[in-house]
C-alpha cells in the first residue's frame, strides 16, 4: 500500500544484488548463488506454511524434478536448456497436481507425511535408474544460452539466478497482498469461516502448493545448469528439511523471510562446518546438531513466526489514498415470495435431536430473531443455514432454490452472509484487512493479474467499499489496529462490516449485541433498521431481549430443537408456552 | 519363485513387520495422546541397537553422557517453570528424577559395574539407558510448546531427528553395528529353517502388542492416557494430569523403541541414520490404520513388512521405491473413504 516506500526496497535490492555481483570475491558469489537457489524453494515454502498453514518435506524433491528434467532434455536428448526450464515447471505442475489432489483431501498432517515419503521414494528412483546415473550422476550438462551469451561461469549464473529469485518475490509480494493472500490467511487461520466468504478452500490449497512445487523446479534448473552436473544428494529427504528450516528462520507470511532463512541456513553451515570439526577431532555432519537445536528454541519462543516478526513493521506503515466510492452493486433476480424457508429442518448428533421438524419463513426486508433459552439449538439452526453443518432431514430454499446441498463457498455468492458468535476474525491483521476479506467473492482479480498489479483499480474500489462500511458501525478511528487488540464489542461490529462488505440480500447475525454496551447496541439497533430500510434481510440469533423486541418484525421461539412459538414480538411476548419456557410455569 | 522362497521371503517380512507394527503403535499411541508426529522414533531405535551393540563389546556407551546432559537440561526447565507455578514443589520430584536418574545410572555403569556381562542384563541396560531418554526429551522439546498446532509439533520433531541423529554419530561413529542374536538355536520346517531369532522377535512384538493394549483396556491409568487422547481438556477437568500421560507415553515409545532396536540389530545392520527409514515404515503402517486404530496400523506394518520383503527379491534396486511409493495409493484411499476433516484449535 505504501506504493513509494515498497518501490525503493525492491530498487535497492537490485542495486545491492548488482554492486555484489561487480564487487564480491568468487567465494561470496558462489555463496550468494546457493542462497538466491535455496530462497527461491523456501519461498515456496514460507507461502505454503507460512501464509496457508500446510507443509511440505518434499521441496528437495521437486528441486531433483526440476534438475533431472533439463538434464535429460540436455544431455540424453542434446535440446536446450531453454525447453529443458519448461519440460522441468510442466513435470513438477502435474506431479504436484496429482499429488495434492490425493492428500490435501485429507487432514492436515497428512501432507507432510505423503510428501517424505514420496521424496525418500523419489530419491531411490534417481539412486537406481541407470538412464539418470544412478548414485553417480550425470555428467556435462550444458551452460544456458542468453541472447548468444553463455552463463558458463559462476557469476555469470549469480545475475540469472538473483533476476529470477527478485522477480519471483516480488510477484509473490504482488499476490500475498491481494484477495488470494487475505484468501490464504483466512484458510489458515479458519476453514469454515474462509469458505463462508466464498473461498473454495481445496482448490485454494492445491494452488498454493502447486506454485511452491513449481518454484522448486525453477531453482533445481537453474542448479543444473550451475553446477553442470546432477547426482541424488541435493535432493533428498535431508535437504528437504534444510528448506523447510530456512522458511521456519525466515518466519512465516513475508517473502523476505526466505531470503534471511536461506542466508542464515546457508551461512551457518559454512561456519559450522568449517569448526565443527576441529572442536569435535571428528568429520561429520556435526551442523544438523545445531541446526535441530536453533529451530527448536525458535519454536518454543516464536512458534512458527521466525525472524518473519521483523518485517511486520513494513505492512504497518501505510499511506493514505484516497480511495473511490465502492464496489458495483450486484444485480440479483428477485422473485415473489419469501426469501429464505426453511422446512422440516432437522439435525441430529447421535441420540441427540439437536434441531427438530423446524419450519419457518423470512420475508424479503423484514428483521427476523431466533430466540430460545440456552440450549434450544439456535446456533445449529444457524450453522445449518449457511452449510456448517449438514442436515439429517428437511429442506433449505433461499430464493426459491435449494440451498442444503450446495458447497459452503456458493453461498456468499448468491448473497448470504453471516457473523459468529465466537468472533472469527485474524487477530494479527489490521481491521481494514479482516473487512476487506469479506469483499471476496464480489471480486474476481485472480493471483495472476495480482502477481503483475493489473488488479490494482478493483483493490482500490474494495477498499473503498470497506472503509465506507467501517465508517456506518463507527469504526473508522480503529482501522488500522490489529484486529486482535479491539475490545470483544468492537470485534463483533467488524465482524458485522465484513459481512456488509459481501454484498449480503440476507445477513445472518449471530448474537451481534452481546458484549455491547448500552450506547453501542443503541446505534446497533440503528443501523439495523436503516439496512432494513434498505431493503436488506436480516435473521439475528439474540439474547437480549429488549433489543429483540424493538428490532424485529417476526419471532421464531425454539425450545430443545422445537418450534414454540413464531409471531410479531406482542403475539410472542403473551404466549403462555413462551412465558413457561423462559420463567417456569406460573404458580396457581 | 519356488515355495521355498515364497517361504522364506515371508518369514523375512513378518519378522521385520513384526518390529515395524511395535513402531506403529508406538507412534498411534504418541500422535493420539500428545499430537507429536514422532519422527524421531526412529532414532530410539537406532540408539537401542547401537547401545546394546556396544555392551556387547564390552563398553559402556557414551551416549550415556547426552542421557546426563538432556536430563540436566529438563531439570533446570523443570526448576525455572517452578519459578512462575504457584506450587513450586510440584516440580521438586521432576526436576530431581531428571538429574538425578541419569546421574546415579551413569555413575553405577562407569565406575561400578561396567558393562555387563549376562545378555540379559545387556538388554536390561540398554532398555534402562534408552527408554528414559523419552520422558527428558519430551519435557525440554515438546512439552514447552504442547499447545502449539500440529505442523509446528512436528516440525519440532524433525528437528530433534536432526539432533539425535548428529548425536548418534557422535556417541557411536559412523560404523554399523550388527549384534549377536540373543538366541542362537534353530528350528526345522521341512526344507526351511526358522531361527529362534525370528520366532523371538515375532513372540516379544506379540507380547508387546497385547501387553500395551491390555494396560489401556484395563487399568486405569490405561483409561486415562485413553481419556486425554480423546479430550484433552475434558481429561483434566476430571483430575487427569495432561503432562503426566504424555511423559508416560513418551516413556512407552522409548521402550518400545529401544526394544525394536534390540530385536532388529541381529537381523539387520544398523547406522547411526538408520532410524528415519525404519521409522517411516512405521509410519506408513500407521497411516494405513489412519492413525487412530492400533490394530489396523497393526495390520499395516505388517503388510509394509511383507511388500519389503517381496519387492527385495523381484526388484532390489527399486526395494525402497516402491516401498514409499506405496504411500500413494494408500493415501489415494484414505481421500476416498474418509470424509474431509477441518482441523480445530
Amino acid at each position: 500500500m505504501n506504493i513509494l516506500g515498497r518501490s525503493v526496497g525492491w530498487l535497492a535490492a537490485a542495486v545491492l544484488v548488482g554492486v555484489f555481483g561487480l564487487g564480491l570475491p568468487d567465494y561470496y558469489v558462489t555463496l550468494l548463488n546457493y542462497i538466491g537457489l535455496y530462497a527461491l524453494v523456501a519461498l515456496g515454502l514460507v507461502v505454503l506454511t507460512g501464509v496457508s498453514g500446510i507443509t511440505s518435506f518434499g521441496q528437495a524433491a521437486f528441486v531433483g524434478i526440476g534438475a533431472y528434467t533439463t538434464t535429460v532434455v540436455t544431455v540424453n536428448l542434446g535440446l536446450s536448456p531453454w525447453l529443458g526450464l519448461v519440460a522441468g515447471l510442466i513435470a513438477s505442475f502435474i506431479i504436484a497436481l496429482v499429488l495434492g489432489a490425493i492428500t490435501l483431501r485429507l487432514s492436515g498432517h497428512y501432507l507432510p507425511l505423503g510428501t517424505i515419503c514420496w521424496s525418500v521414494s523419489l530419491y531411490y528412483v534417481f539412486g537406481n535408474m541407470t538412464e539418470l546415473g544412478g548414485q553417480l550422476g550425470i555428467n556435462g550438462i550444458p551452460p544456458i544460452n542468453l541472447f548468444g551469451w553463455a552463463l558458463d561461469t559462476s557469476r555469470s549464473m549469480y545475475y540469472l539466478i538473483w533476476v529470477c529469485t527478485l522477480g519471483v518475490m516480488l510477484l509473490t509480494d504482488n499476490v500475498l497482498r491481494s484477495r488470494i493472500g487475505r484468501a490464504m490467511r483466512a484458510l489458515k487461520y479458519n476453514g469454515e469461516m474462509a469458505e463462508s466468504f466464498g473461498v473454495n478452500g481445496s482448490r485454494m490449497k492445491l494452488f498454493v502448493f502447486v506454485y511452491a512445487a513449481v518454484l522448486a523446479a525453477l531453482s533445481g534448473w537453474l542448479y543444473a545448469h550451475l553446477i553442470r552436473f546432477v547426482n541424488p544428494t541435493p535432493f533428498g529427504i535431508n535437504m528437504s528439511i534444510e528448506y523447510l528450516f530456512m522458511a521456519v528462520v525466515g518466519g512465516s507470511g513475508y517473502v523476505w523471510g526466505a531470503v534471511l532463512g536461506s542466508a542464515v541456513i546457508t551461512i551457518l553451515k559454512e561456519v559450522l562446518q568449517d569448526i565443527l570439526p576441529s572442536i569435535l577431532g571428528r568429520t561429520g555432519n556435526f551442523e544438523i546438531v545445531a541446526f535441530g537445536a536453533l529451530i527448536i528454541v525458535l519454536l518454543q519462543v516464536n512458534r512458527d513466526k521466525g525472524f518473519g516478526v521483523l518485517f511486520e513493521f513494513l505492512d504497518r506503515k501505510r499511506s493514505r489514498v484516497k480511495a473511490p466510492d465502492g464496489l458495483p452493486v450486484a444485480v440479483r433476480t428477485q422473485l415473489a415470495g419469501p426469501l429464505l424457508s426453511a422446512r422440516d429442518v432437522k439435525r441430529t448428533f447421535g441420540g441427540l435431536v439437536a434441531v427438530n421438524s423446524v419450519t419457518f419463513d423470512v420475508a424479503r426486508g423484514s428483521i427476523v430473531a431466533v430466540i430460545g433459552p440456552n440450549g434450544a439449538g439456535k446456533s445449529t439452526l444457524f450453522s445449518l443455514l449457511t452449510r456448517l453443518l449438514d442436515l439429517s432431514g428437511g429442506q433449505v430454499f433461499f430464493e426459491g432454490i435449494q440451498i442444503d446441498r450446495l458447497a459452503r463457498h456458493e453461498l456468499v455468492r448468491r448473497g448470504i452472509s453471516r457473523s459468529y458468535q465466537h468472533v472469527r476474525l485474524l487477530p494479527d491483521r489490521t481491521v481494514l484487512e479482516n473487512v476487506m476479506f469479506g469483499g471476496h467473492a464480489r471480486t474476481d482479480r485472480g493471483p495472476f493479474s495480482a502477481a503483475v498489479g493489473i488488479n490494482s483499480e478493483q483493490e482500490l474500489q474494495l477498499l473503498g467499499e470497506a472503509e465506507f462500511q467501517l465508517r456506518r458501525l463507527g469504526l473508522e478511528s480503529v482501522q488500522d489496529e490489529l484486529a486482535g487488540n479491539l475490545s470483544l464489542g468492537q470485534q463483533r461490529l467488524v465482524e458485522i462490516a465484513r459481512a456488509l462488505v459481501s454484498g449480503p440480500s440476507l445477513l445472518l447475525l449471530d448474537e451481534p449485541a452481546a458484549g455491547l454496551r448500552h450506547t453501542e447496541k443503541v446505534s446497533l439497533a440503528k443501523l439495523l433498521t436503516e439496512l432494513r430500510s434498505e431493503g436488506m434481510t436480516i435473521l439475528l440469533v439474540e439474547h437480549d431481549m429488549r433489543f429483540v423486541m424493538g428490532l424485529a418484525d417476526n419471532i421464531v421461539v425454539l425450545n430443545f430443537g422445537r418450534m414454540l412459538a413464531e409471531g410479531g414480538p406482542r403475539e410472542v411476548r403473551a404466549n403462555p408456552a413462551v412465558l413457561e419456557a423462559y420463567l417456569g410455569r406460573a404458580g396457581r | 519363485m519356488t515355495s521355498e522362497i515364497i517361504l522364506i521371503l515371508a518369514q523375512d517380512g513378518l519378522v521385520n513387520g513384526a518390529i515395524y507394527a511395535l513402531l506403529a503403535l508406538a507412534l498411534i499411541l504418541v500422535f493420539t495422546v500428545t499430537r507429536v508426529i514422532y519422527v524421531p522414533q526412529g532414532e530410539f531405535v537406532t540408539y537401542g541397537a547401537l547401545t546394546f551393540s556396544a555392551l556387547q563389546r564390552g563398553h559402556v556407551p557414551s551416549v550415556v553422557v547426552l542421557l546426563i546432559i538432556a536430563g540436566l537440561i529438563a531439570a533446570a526447565i523443570e526448576l525455572r517453570s517452578a519459578v512462575f507455578q504457584s506450587s513450586p514443589r510440584r516440580s521438586m520430584l521432576p526436576a530431581a528424577l531428571y538429574a538425578g536418574y541419569p546421574l546415579v545410572l551413569g555413575l553405577v555403569l562407569y565406575y561400578v559395574t561396567g558393562a555387563p556381562k549376562s545378555v540379559a542384563m545387556q538388554v536390561v541396560v540398554t532398555l534402562a539407558i534408552v527408554a528414559p531418554l523419552g520422558p527428558i526429551l519430551w519435557r525440554v522439546v515438546f512439552q514447552p510448546m504442547a499447545s502449539a498446532n500440529i505442523l509446528v509439533l512436528l516440525i519440532a520433531a524433525v528437528a530433534l531427528h536432526l539432533v539425535l541423529t548428529g548425536v548418534g554419530l557422535l556417541a557411536f561413529g559412523p560404523e554399523g553395528a550388527r549384534t549377536e542374536p540373543l538366541f542362537d538355536a534353530g528350528v526345522s520346517l521341512g526344507s526351511i529353517s526358522i531361527s529362534a531369532q525370528s520366532i523371538a522377535t515375532i513372540g516379544a512384538s506379540l507380547i508387546l502388542i497385547v501387553l500395551l493394549f491390555s494396560s489401556f483396556t484395563f487399568t486405569l491409568r490405561g483409561k486415562a492416557l485413553r481419556a486425554t487422547a480423546v479430550n484433552s481438556v475434558g481429561a483434566r477437568l476430571v483430575g487427569i494430569r495432561p503432562e503426566l500421560s504424555a511423559a508416560i507415553c513418551f516413556f512407552l515409545a522409548g521402550l518400545v523403541g529401544a526394544m525394536s532396536g534390540v530385536l532388529i540389530s541381529a537381523i539387520t545392520t544398523i547406522y547411526y541414520d538408520t532410524g528415519l527409514l525404519i521409522a517411516l515404515k512405521g509410519f506408513i503402517g500407521a497411516i494405513i490404520g489412519g492413525l487412530v486404530s492400533y490394530p489396523l496400523g497393526a495390520v499395516g506394518a505388517v503388510v509394509v513388512g511383507l511388500i519389503e520383503s517381496y519387492s527385495s527379491f523381484w526388484a532390489s534396486a527399486f526395494k525402497e521405491a516402491l516401498l514409499f511409493g506405496l504411500i500413494i495409493p494408500v493415501l489415494l484411499w484414505l481421500s476416498i473413504t474418509r470424509p474431509m476433516k477441518d482441523e480445530h484449535e
